[in-house]
């Protein structure tokens, strides 16, 4: 089956289970998987696992039915890229230098492995040009506003063509028109690339707008995976964010989450 | 409209992007090579200059054209100008490219060889040796200040690497691990300086000031060997190094081994820091300020960034050099007190100008 697999997958830190015995799957190609939660849910823990940024205890990871290794090496840094929430500030490089570097950063040592072809200057460039984002090539980082700064990552990540996207709530820091564009860009590319791209949010209403599937996690567990709209359930929304919401369709069709109370905390203790 | 397309509404075309980052790639040579003119101006006028002035006509004549007899221009050049003003350029170079590395290996701009307790370590093993006479055996008595400061150097950065990855500490965590290490060897070097006698302390303080009147051609050529393999060494680190600079996740998802790369650079960051210090002293500020304006005059792409430092450092050191001997005419102050008055006023610059970024 095409897509990313994840078998009884298990993160501790010291002696606290934050992923306990996690599988899923497949996460399909050419779709958005959204990972949902509360805070503490173990997104962020699954997501760095799944970069092998953090250490797993257990369990398997499997690309279009074949083992990937659980620890991020040179091997599966081309398949497998992890991009956390925001460009570092304060760093002087142009736009399309930074994404040169991202594509030569694990090559082996040898004579002109550090310099950039015209091979790579124009793949570079084309991947900005299908970001929309081109006219950036020659500004330094620190210009760039937040939405700007995200799709620049988002171009350093795609230069080394990943078979897997990870993006860690790559919209918290952005207003809604750069939300909206960010969005629609990894869907786009995750269509076109025909790869799996997996991504932390906070915004329920996002994920059932843009994602293909959703991921909801609460206690380190998964309690649903599927199809947004299936995922994304009244019962769930008061069991695992202790809020009373209603779903409802927009004027799009869409289905969006309406917040109207916090839940009876006791009561959702009784109900698990 | 979307808010990604700047005002002007000018999209470049692949060819543009490949012309654009030639010219840049171009500039940032030129820039190099431009320092590097510097240099050699620098180096000559630190040649000339001295209680007896020499002529750039004889100069380059004792340089380059000696005879089988040597004349007292031959002497004052190879003795003493020439070895000052070639060890202030290594000593220069070493600091600023040990700088550079260090503050990005721990994304840190106020890092440097001296605020991570290099410096204030090498100090402390000079101090034993001078006042207490405690030297590490076998080592020929020219060399006894300059092992036992190498060795306690090397000893603090050990120490500081051992440390952060045995409490797996943070960089923030690391600088200020560097800072109690800077405090404590200033502690003991006090120490010694109390219990010292006045000859002693005269020899210590002095050592503590940072001279090139301690070159001579044995030091130098060890100095250029350690440069001239560490520099292959970090620019052969060149792309990891500035993909650190783009986060350490990011890095580490991009198939860079951070721990391993971190731990190379900060061996060779020790072994260059000692080596510099434990021939001239402690020279405060090069290693600091150094990165900062190879930063602004290259960018970060540490291809051109760290020779960029090293060249900046090199030029820097060499101007202190000259003004060391022009503050006060036919007096050599020591040039670590010249790199103290000019680089305090330009790490308060850093600090200011830096927007809440540090």
């Amino acid at each position: 089956m095409n897509g990313l697999s994840i078998h009884d997958l298990s993160v501790r830190y010291g002696k606290r289970s934050v992923l306990d015995s996690l599988g899923a799957g497949p996460l399909p190609r050419g779709e958005i998987t959204a990972l949902l939660g509360p805070n503490g849910s173990g997104k962020s823990t699954l997501l760095r696992a799944l970069a092998g940024l953090t250490r797993a205890q257990a369990g398997t990871l499997a690309l279009d039915g074949e083992a990937l290794a659980l620890s991020a090496s040179g091997a599966r840094s081309h398949s497998v890229v992890y991009l956390p929430q925001a460009l570092p500030a304060g760093v002087r490089l142009q736009v399309l230098e930074s994404v040169l570097v991202a594509h030569r950063a694990t090559r082996q040592p040898s004579y002109g492995a550090h310099r950039s072809t015209q091979e790579d200057v124009m793949h570079a460039h084309g991947v900005l040009q299908r970001l929309g984002i081109e006219s950036l090539a020659n500004r330094s980082l620190d210009e760039l506003s937040g939405g700007q700064r995200q799709l620049v990552g988002i171009a350093q990540a795609l230069v080394r063509d990943p078979q897997v996207l990870l993006l860690d709530e790559p919209l918290s820091a952005l207003d809604l028109n750069h939300q909206f564009h960010v969005m629609r860009t990894l869907r786009s590319e995750t269509v076109h690339r025909n790869m799996v791209t997996v991504v932390v949010l906070h915004d329920i209403n996002t994920a059932l707008r843009s994602c293909d599937k959703a991921m909801l996690l609460h206690g380190g567990r998964i309690v649903g995976f599927g199809a947004p709209a299936e995922v994304v359930t009244q019962a769930r929304l008061e069991q695992v964010f202790g809020v009373v919401a209603r779903i409802e369709p927009c004027s799009q069709g869409h289905m969006q989450v309406l917040i109207d109370d916090l839940a009876d905390r006791s009561r959702i203790a009784s109900q698990v | 409209m979307s808010t990604f397309i700047p005002a002007d509404g000018y999209a470049a075309t692949r060819d543009d992007s490949v012309q654009s980052y030639r010219r840049l790639t171009r500039r940032r040579i030129g820039g190099l090579v431009i320092v590097g003119v510097l240099i050699v101006a620098a180096l000559l006028f630190d040649c000339r200059t001295g209680p007896s002035s020499l002529p750039v006509s004889e100069l380059l004549r004792a340089v380059f054209h000696r005879g089988p007899v040597a004349t007292d221009i031959d002497v004052i050049v190879w003795q003493i100008r020439l070895p000052y003003a070639v060890m202030a350029l290594l000593v220069g170079a070493a600091l600023g490219l040990s700088g550079a590395e260090v503050q990005t290996i721990l994304n840190n701009p106020l890092a440097s060889p001296y605020t991570l307790g290099v410096s204030a370590a090498a100090a402390f093993g000079a101090s034993l040796a001078i006042v207490l006479n405690i030297t590490i055996p076998g080592v020929a008595q020219a060399w006894v200040i300059s092992a036992n400061a190498f060795a306690f150097a090397l000893l603090s950065a050990f120490l500081l690497d051992t440390v952060a990855r045995w409490r797996g500490m943070s960089t923030a965590g690391v600088v200020l691990m560097g800072i109690s290490l800077v405090f404590s060897f200033h502690a003991l070097v006090a120490l010694m300086q109390f219990i010292a006698s006045a000859d002693a302390l005269q020899g210590l303080i002095f050592w503590t000031l940072g001279s090139l009147a301690r070159a001579d051609w044995p030091k130098i050529g060890v100095l250029a060997v350690a440069l001239a393999v560490a520099l292959p060494m970090s620019l052969s680190n060149a792309s990891r190094l500035t993909a650190l600079r783009l986060g350490e996740d990011r890095a580490a998802s991009f198939g860079i081994d951070v721990r391993r790369l971190r731990l190379g650079t900060l061996l060779r960051v020790a072994v260059l820091t000692a080596l510099a210090v434990s021939f001239v002293g402690t020279i405060g500020f090069v290693g600091l300020i150094a990165p900062h304006v190879a930063r602004a005059l290259f960018g970060e792409d540490h291809r051109f960034y760290l020779p960029g430092s090293a060249l900046t450092g090199a030029l820097m050191m060499s101007l202190a050099s000259i003004a060391s001997k022009l503050i006060i005419p036919g007096v050599l102050i020591p040039v670590g007190i010249v790199t103290a008055l000019v680089g305090i006023p330009l790490f308060l610059g850093i600090v200011i100008s830096s927007h809440g970024e540090l």
